[in-house]
């Protein structure tokens, strides 16, 4: 099952997880990629009929807690990490609009 | 007497035997810092007047016989993925280059209650992906040993600080060999716990079903001390366990005769080093003598370690990166964009490195229509026969060693322009955090001057046995004793 990962599959995923990319990175990340997934395949050589996916690693049981109101960070101190605000909100450009 | 080089335990004893002060000892710490990391660069940020004020007030506990702890006036550093409030914290990336948390890790509250005293935060492959602490976005460390070699990754700071005696004692983290392969490299001790045994809040996420901070320390004894400290259940983390922690100090001196010792076939192969294999060897027959019954055992499915876990780590590292934006923290690059997802594009495009860029795309791919079950879902059942090896192993001997790394630490630039290369020096570290069993890492001895490290791998919750078995190495071997000269 070897394949390579062509630039447009690159580009592709980058725009996926919203990564901004050159046609050159496309082009070094398209042959790196391939060597690895290649790697990747051996775990195909293993059995795995019958073998459940591991779901946890060790504390399986729900927590759970009653939801009641806490004292948290002030609106202030929360922004203060925000590259833009006005009026205790996070500002950002246009999000629903024209598609890409 | 060097202040610098103290343990834990000697300089708690000087601490409150009022011999010293933290002032003196903090200020003495800091002094080396600035004197001795113009060499090895192992701090992103040295934090004088908080550390100096920390001080001041230990010495205060101190002298009232306050809640002393014996992490009380003693100064540490912090590897720089963990949060510390007013201090920057910055995962060694340019996306939060200028990133001031508003709040504190679990990790960094416990450690203050004890009256610790932080002196810094340590530089690492930037968000953890990395071996070799070279992808920072900021600087390359050296390793204290050979400052051309690498000091391993990606807790690689943290290392280098211990190693170069710039901290008491380190906080690390291992998501897959992040403490215990640069500690090999370092000739320092190291120990990543259970899976859970430690809260993650306030750790900024790589792999949320892989992460264990964990303390670098001299030696065993100084280790099981901190991690008695910052273990525990924590409501802020549901993956944490209830179970008390264990005093793991009052049993450490338990003899070891008797004790079965497993060494696992599979980390034995060819491609070792040398002088790592000898030095093994020689560990093997050291706990021999010391009465343990030797062992071989199984893990078939070791060779495939390495792929589950990197498929792994791509996915959840894609998801948990997703909210570094630019829009609520961190760097954004907003010039010309005309909708939210052009800051996304840009700030992402600008902010992380390649190796970050490499993994996210790696994970959207294995987590995509049409390759899910091929990869993600694949390596999720490879997982948990790499678990049952764990089980079959442990249903035999009480624990096992191995080597860390299949080499001592390489040179910088070596690995760098093939990441698959840089990888596969994570070979042996990488099983234990998808079976979330602990392991510690300790010095075994030198190929060519350069440390050998080796590690002990327990049971889940096990890490008494840990520390027990590490000890009794400590008490009849001084690799862990040796510094580098810098």
């Amino acid at each position: 099952m070897t394949q390579t990962i062509d630039t447009n599959t690159v580009k592709h995923v980058a725009f996926l997880v919203r990564l901004g990319i050159s046609e050159e990175e496309a082009q070094k990340f398209s042959g790196q990629f391939s060597s690895i997934i290649d790697y990747f395949n051996m775990l195909n050589e293993v059995d795995t009929e019958n073998i459940p996916p591991a779901s946890d690693i060790a504390n399986a049981e729900n927590v759970l807690r009653e939801d009641e109101v806490k004292p948290s960070m002030s609106r202030e101190e929360f922004l203060k990490n925000a590259p833009n605000s006005e009026r205790g909100y996070v500002k950002v450009p246009t999000v629903l609009g024209e598609e890409q | 007497m060097q202040l610098h080089n103290l343990t834990i335990r000697e300089a708690h004893e000087l601490l409150t035997t009022r011999k010293i002060s933290s002032v003196e000892l903090t200020q003495a710490m800091l002094n080396r810092i600035h004197e001795v990391d113009k060499k090895v660069k192992s701090y992103v940020t040295v934090t004088d007047e908080l550390a100096l004020e920390q001080a001041r007030n230990a010495d205060e506990r101190i002298a009232k016989g306050e809640n002393v702890t014996p992490l009380t006036g003693i100064p540490f550093s912090m590897k720089d993925c963990i949060s510390t409030r007013g201090v920057r914290t910055t995962c060694s990336s340019k996306i939060l280059e200028n990133y001031i948390p508003q709040y504190n890790s679990t990790v960094t509250n416990k450690l203050a209650d004890s009256g610790a005293v932080l002196v810094g935060k340590t530089n690492m492959d930037e968000f953890g992906m990395g071996s070799s602490c070279e992808n920072s976005a900021f600087f390359n460390t050296h390793n204290p040993w050979d400052l051309d070699r690498v000091p391993g990754g990606s807790s690689g700071g943290s290392a280098a600080a211990m190693s170069a005696s710039l901290a008491t004692f380190t906080i690390g983290e291992d998501t897959g060999g992040s403490v215990r392969m640069p500690a090999g490299f370092c000739n320092v001790t190291g120990i990543k716990p259970t899976y859970g045994r430690v809260s993650r809040y306030g750790l900024i996420a790589l792999v949320s079903s892989f992460d264990s901070i964990g303390p670098m320390a001299r030696n065993a004894y100084d280790c099981a001390t901190v991690l008695e400290h910052i273990a525990g259940h924590d409501p802020h983390d549901s993956t944490t366990y209830q179970s008390p922690v264990p005093n793991y100090t009052a049993n450490i001196n338990k003899p070891v005769k008797g004790m079965k010792l497993g060494i696992p076939k599979e980390y034995f192969v060819a491609g070792m080093e040398a002088g790592v294999e000898s030095a093994l060897q020689e560990a093997i027959r050291t706990y021999e003598k010391l009465g343990m019954e030797i062992h071989e055992v199984s893990l078939p499915h070791t060779k495939y370690g390495l792929p589950v876990y990197y498929l792994l780590l791509f996915a959840e590292a894609s998801s948990n990166l997703a909210r570094m934006d630019g829009t609520r923290f961190g760097l954004s690059v907003s010039d010309g964009a005309k909708d939210v997802i052009d800051i996304y594009l840009k700030t992402r495009h600008e902010g992380f490195g390649d190796e970050v860029k490499r993994r996210i795309m790696l994970g959207a791919y294995a987590l995509s229509a049409g390759y899910y079950d091929a990869y993600y879902l694949k390596a999720q059942k490879v997982r948990t026969l790499l678990r049952r090896d764990f089980e079959t192993a442990f249903s035999k001997v009480d624990i096992l060693l191995a080597p860390t790394c299949p080499t001592t630490a390489f040179k910088l630039g070596e690995k760098t322009s093939d990441p698959l290369e840089m990888y596969l020096s994570d070979i042996y570290v990488v099983a234990t955090n998808p079976a979330g069993v602990p392991a510690l890492a300790l010095p075994a001895g030198f190929s060519d001057n350069m440390p050998v490290g080796m590690q002990l791998i327990g049971k889940h919750l096990d890490e008494a046995t840990l520390f027990q078995v590490a000890h009794a190495y400590q008490q009849v071997t001084d690799w862990h004793k040796r510094q580098p000269n810098l």
